[in-house]
């Protein structure tokens, strides 16, 4: 339904190009849902607001997106808001900034069926309240008519989830729903956007940097790095049997509750800036198995053992079977070793 | 909302009496004028200048004499001015309402400019319009007002040249006699307030326009802007509706903030273009260490500033509700 | 900048760290070399090339003035016998009608204009930063008390107070800095008190105080140097604001008294002469916008440079 193919985002800035996104393809079938995980930085928002063809004017971007089989990409902005909100709809990252302080909330639900339907503003309203009850907002008829301000960021969320959900889209994206959340509200958001990807049948784009976030929701799993998926699996795949030594630090830098473990492991370094990237593999400077192949050229994404699953990485096979423990923790025992000393020349 | 306009009034009020009494202590610091009368040449004698002094209260201690005039402020007395004959009350209303005419008009033409240049420029950032924009609003912010207003006069003198008939008038704020009834009387005084207008706005419009540039760029890049296209909103619909409407609610205290300075402004244009208006009777005031006229002229400017921004914090509740409830 | 720690990596093969450089980079160089904060400053500051531009101009106005001042063969108090000349070798600005050199008044004019405006820059920086800030820091009814001052002062007219004072002062270039810093230093409180309000809800300051971090230690290392920037980009436009103020106050006639002279005194007496006598009317005014204009550029600029924000791209 959705087809991303070879996408490219660049954006020229002060310091050089940013190449934020460097040719990204993947797919999205009908109700379905992906998770799309990556650190900030990775491109993964990137592609989300390519989809939606909100990128900064700036913004180079090639390649196709393709919905319905029209490409999206270079699409005026005439015929992307007959898609946006309708077809592809978004929830944003903070809630706390994502609703217009001085329009009442009811107006702003009702605002997104109006762009779409041509009914009368009270019969949109009556929708608007509708929505609310569905997500589940107590007293919708008298919150309608409450301010952003009065509300809590939880309820603003369910709010904005309200409308993506309004005009029943095809696909919701959802970039980061809950990282401006607190932990105990993470769940019920998470649980109202699989009630509104439920009700309305639509296929959802789930964009995260906490792996733990998708475990429980997504039917399948792109991890990104860098601007590129560098693995991309059913998400039993990519949890159980990853490829990548990535996928693997990032499991293991989640608490979980299934394996004994004594404690996390962690990724040392950070990503790399998107400017002056060097040739070869982007993680290899926080690779514990990297090899100098590794800094010559980029592997490119190859299919593992099953059709569904692929990872970019020379040594894929010998990563698949082993825990984040094992691959790590050299990389750990040093950092503990050479960190004081480090800690003491940095200051 | 009313209980927010009710807290804003009241809150006013300490304000304004506060505000008497450092009106009172700046005159009470100027020049005194028993200082003057004591430098003519020859010096009147000691007697004259006890009864003078007696006259205008300034043989009272400091406090006595703000409570004096407090009193009778309540009373519409002003207080007595160095001139006898002179009604400090009549006077500075008379030339207040001539320059609130000039004032009213500036600030108006330079908000509509402000807006507009402001918006067009944040909108299409970083393009012609924008730079060009930008530099002029800098070199409007470089230029001496003063300077300016003459060379505008210059020019008005060189256009009525050109054009053969006085159509702008560079001197006062009105002609003495206009004949040709109401029409004639609006255009005569049209044709004083032309340039004088356009050297008041100009400075008003460069911060305005660069306020208003800043604060409609932030909005553009909010989230809640990219929610309303995420929509499925069209540009001009986000812009009109959430970008516009939100961008323009900081531009009204910025505005009110900025009525000291066009009030300054208009002494100085007025001074340019020799108009009979508060400024020109201020500047008279001091020249003549007027101290009652000089304080009548700041409590009037000062309670105006005070009651502005009044009405801007009461309009900035009614378009932002976040101010409204808390 | 990433930490020295988390820079760490180590070879893939013996699984032990490796060499890190003294200044703890890692051994291959990934990013855009790390700079220090100055360094980054100056760096996107000499970027801003109107910014740079304007600096160097305002350097050369300001050697005019102050070095071509005294080497100059006339006095800005000698009169000469040419009256009413224009422009020459002789007299570069042209003389007025008591035979003036015009170019020596100018120098004269702008020591004193630029004087007074760096004077009122500095004071009102210090009072208003250290009024705001402290407002800011404690709140309570210290800040209400403290800010409803400053509100009291900005509701009155500032030109017009400065006239009213600086009719007393006598023309002294020093107390009528002092007069118009006297007023000024209000704006810079309501902005200095802004800085550290948004600064003291920041996570770093919390932090420390969380650690048990003295007010003054707090103050010292975290609120000065994160507020530095806002303070010096303001005190930089404040000196372009002064220099307005001054002229526009001498221009009155309640700032610099003659004989002496300022640019905004030498524009007022030739205020009738501008068809007549131009240059006595251009060149005084075309100082006066010169240095406010390279000042706000130059403002601009530094803005830029501490505050990178807005040429960022989002992720």
């Amino acid at each position: 339904m959705l087809e991303v193919d070879d996408l490219h985002v660049e954006f020229p800035t002060d310091d050089g190009l940013v190449r934020a996104v460097r040719g990204v393809s993947f797919g999205l079938r009908r109700g379905e849902v992906l998770g799309i995980v990556g650190e900030s930085g990775s491109g993964k928002s990137v592609t989300s607001m390519a989809v939606m063809g909100l990128l900064p004017d700036t913004a180079r971007v090639s390649g196709a997106i393709r919905y319905d089989g029209k490409n999206l990409v270079g699409a005026s902005d005439k015929e992307m808001s007959t898609v946006r909100g309708k077809r592809i709809s978004m929830v944003f990252q903070d809630p706390m900034t994502s609703l217009n302080p001085v329009y009442p909330i009811g107006y702003q639900i009702a605002e997104a069926i109006l762009a779409h339907e041509n009914i009368r503003k009270d019969a949109a309203m009556k929708r608007a309240v509708e929505l609310l009850e569905v997500v589940h907002i107590p007293n919708p008829e008298e919150r309608a008519k409450a301010y952003p301000h009065e509300l809590s960021g939880g309820m603003r969320q369910r709010i904005v989830i309200a409308i993506a959900m309004a005009n029943r889209p095809d696909i919701i994206i959802a970039d980061e729903p809950t990282t401006a959340l607190d932990v105990t509200v993470q769940a019920q958001i998470l649980e109202a956007l699989a009630n509104a990807q439920a009700e309305t049948g639509a296929a959802m784009m789930l964009i995260t940097h906490d792996l733990g976030v998708i475990a429980g929701q997504a039917d399948r799993v792109q991890v990104m790095y860098a601007g590129k998926v560098v693995e991309a699996g059913t998400a039993e795949e990519v949890f159980y049997r990853p490829r990548m030594p990535y996928t693997l630090g990032l499991l293991g830098s989640l608490p979980r509750l299934d394996v004994r473990s004594e404690r996390l492991t962690p990724i040392s370094g950070s990503p790399p800036s998107a400017v002056n990237m060097p040739p070869g593999c982007p993680f290899s400077p926080r690779c514990p198995m990297a090899a100098p192949e590794c800094d010559v050229e980029e592997p490119p994404l190859e299919q593992g053992m099953t059709a569904t699953h692929f990872a970019a990485c020379y040594f894929s096979a010998d990563v698949e079977g082993h825990t984040p423990d094992e691959i790590f923790r050299s990389t750990e025992a040093a950092d503990a070793a050479s960190g004081s000393s480090a800690r003491e020349g940095s200051r | 909302m009313l209980a927010y306009a009710l807290r804003r009034v009241l809150l006013s009020v300490p304000i304004l009496i506060a505000s008497t009494f450092v009106v009172f202590v700046i005159t009470a610091l100027s020049k005194s004028p028993i200082s003057d009368l004591r430098a003519k040449n020859p010096p009147p004698p000691e007697r004259t200048i006890e009864l003078e002094r007696q006259r205008l209260n300034l043989d009272q201690p400091l406090l006595e004499r703000y409570w004096n005039w407090l009193l009778g402020l309540f009373r519409g007395d002003f207080g007595p001015s160095v001139q006898s004959r002179m009604d400090i009350g009549a006077e500075v209303v008379d030339r207040f309402i001539v320059t609130f005419r000039l004032i009213g008009l500036a600030m108006l033409v330079a908000l509509v400019l402000a807006i507009i240049v402001g918006v067009i420029s944040a909108v299409k950032q970083y393009s012609g319009v924008d730079y060009t924009s930008t530099f002029l609003g800098f070199l409007f912010l470089s230029l001496p007002s003063f300077w300016f207003a003459i060379l505008l006069k210059q020019a008005g003198i060189s256009f009525n040249n050109a054009v053969g008939e006085q159509v702008l008038f560079t001197i006062g704020d009105s002609s003495v006699y206009v004949t040709g009834g109401t029409w004639a009387e609006f255009t005569d005084a049209l044709g004083h307030m032309v340039l004088p207008t356009i050297s008041l706005a100009l400075l008003s419009f460069a911060a305005w326009s660069r306020f208003q540039r800043a604060s409609m760029l932030e909005v553009l890049n909010s989230d809640y802007v990219r929610l309303a296209r995420a929509k499925g909103l069209r540009r001009g619909t986000v812009m009109r509706k959430h970008a516009l409407r939100t961008a323009l609610i900081p531009l009204t205290t910025v505005t009110a903030l900025d009525l000291g300075a066009i009030i300054s402004g208009a002494v100085v244009t007025e001074k340019v273009f020799q108009w009979q208006g508060a400024g020109t009777f201020l500047l008279d005031a001091i020249e003549r260490s007027d101290v009652y006229a000089v304080q009548a002229w700041l409590l009037v400017s000062a309670t105006f500033i005070i009651l502005f921004n009044l009405a801007a914090d009461l309009l900035y509740g009614v378009l932002d509700p976040r101010i409204r409830y808390a | 900048m990433p930490d020295a720690t988390e820079t760490q990596q180590s070879s893939p093969l013996t699984g032990q760290p490796s060499e890190t450089s003294p200044a703890g980079q890692p051994e291959r160089e990934f990013t855009v070399p790390e700079r220090s904060q100055t360094q980054m400053i100056l760096r996107r500051f000499l970027q801003h090339k109107l910014a740079v531009a304007s600096l160097f101009v305002l350097l050369g106005v300001v050697l005019v003035a102050f070095v071509g001042g005294a080497l100059w063969k006339y006095s800005y108090v000698d009169i000469t016998a040419d009256e009413s000349v224009p422009p020459s070798w002789e007299h570069p600005f042209g003389t007025d009608a008591v035979g003036h050199d015009s170019f020596a008044q100018v120098l004269r004019g702008t020591q004193l204009s630029l004087g007074v405006a760096v004077l009122v820059a500095l004071f009102s920086t210090i009072v208003g930063t250290v009024w705001g800030s402290i407002a800011g820091y404690y709140r309570g009814w210290l800040d209400t008390v403290m800010m409803r001052i400053a509100d009291l002062v900005l509701t009155l007219p500032l030109l017009a107070v400065a006239a009213v004072l600086g009719h007393n002062v006598g023309g002294s270039w020093w107390l009528i800095a002092v007069v118009i810093a006297g007023l000024y230093w209000a704006y810079v409180a309501r902005v200095a008190r802004g800085v550290v309000l948004s600064l003291r809800e920041k996570e770093f300051i919390e932090a420390s105080k969380a650690l048990g971090a003295s007010d003054m230690r707090i103050i010292l290392r975290h609120l000065v140097p994160n507020s530095l920037g806002a303070v010096i980009v303001n005190a930089t436009i404040l000196v372009a604001i002064a220099i307005l103020i001054e002229t526009a106050l001498s221009f009155l006639g309640f700032g610099v008294q003659p004989p002496d002279t300022s640019l905004g005194l030498l524009v007022s007496n030739a205020q009738t002469a501008v068809s007549t006598r131009p240059w006595l009317f251009y060149f005084p005014g075309l100082f006066i916008i010169i240095i406010a204009l390279t000042i706000n550029f130059i403002g601009d600029g530094l803005r830029d440079a501490f505050d990178p924000k807005q040429t960022k791209v989002r992720e």
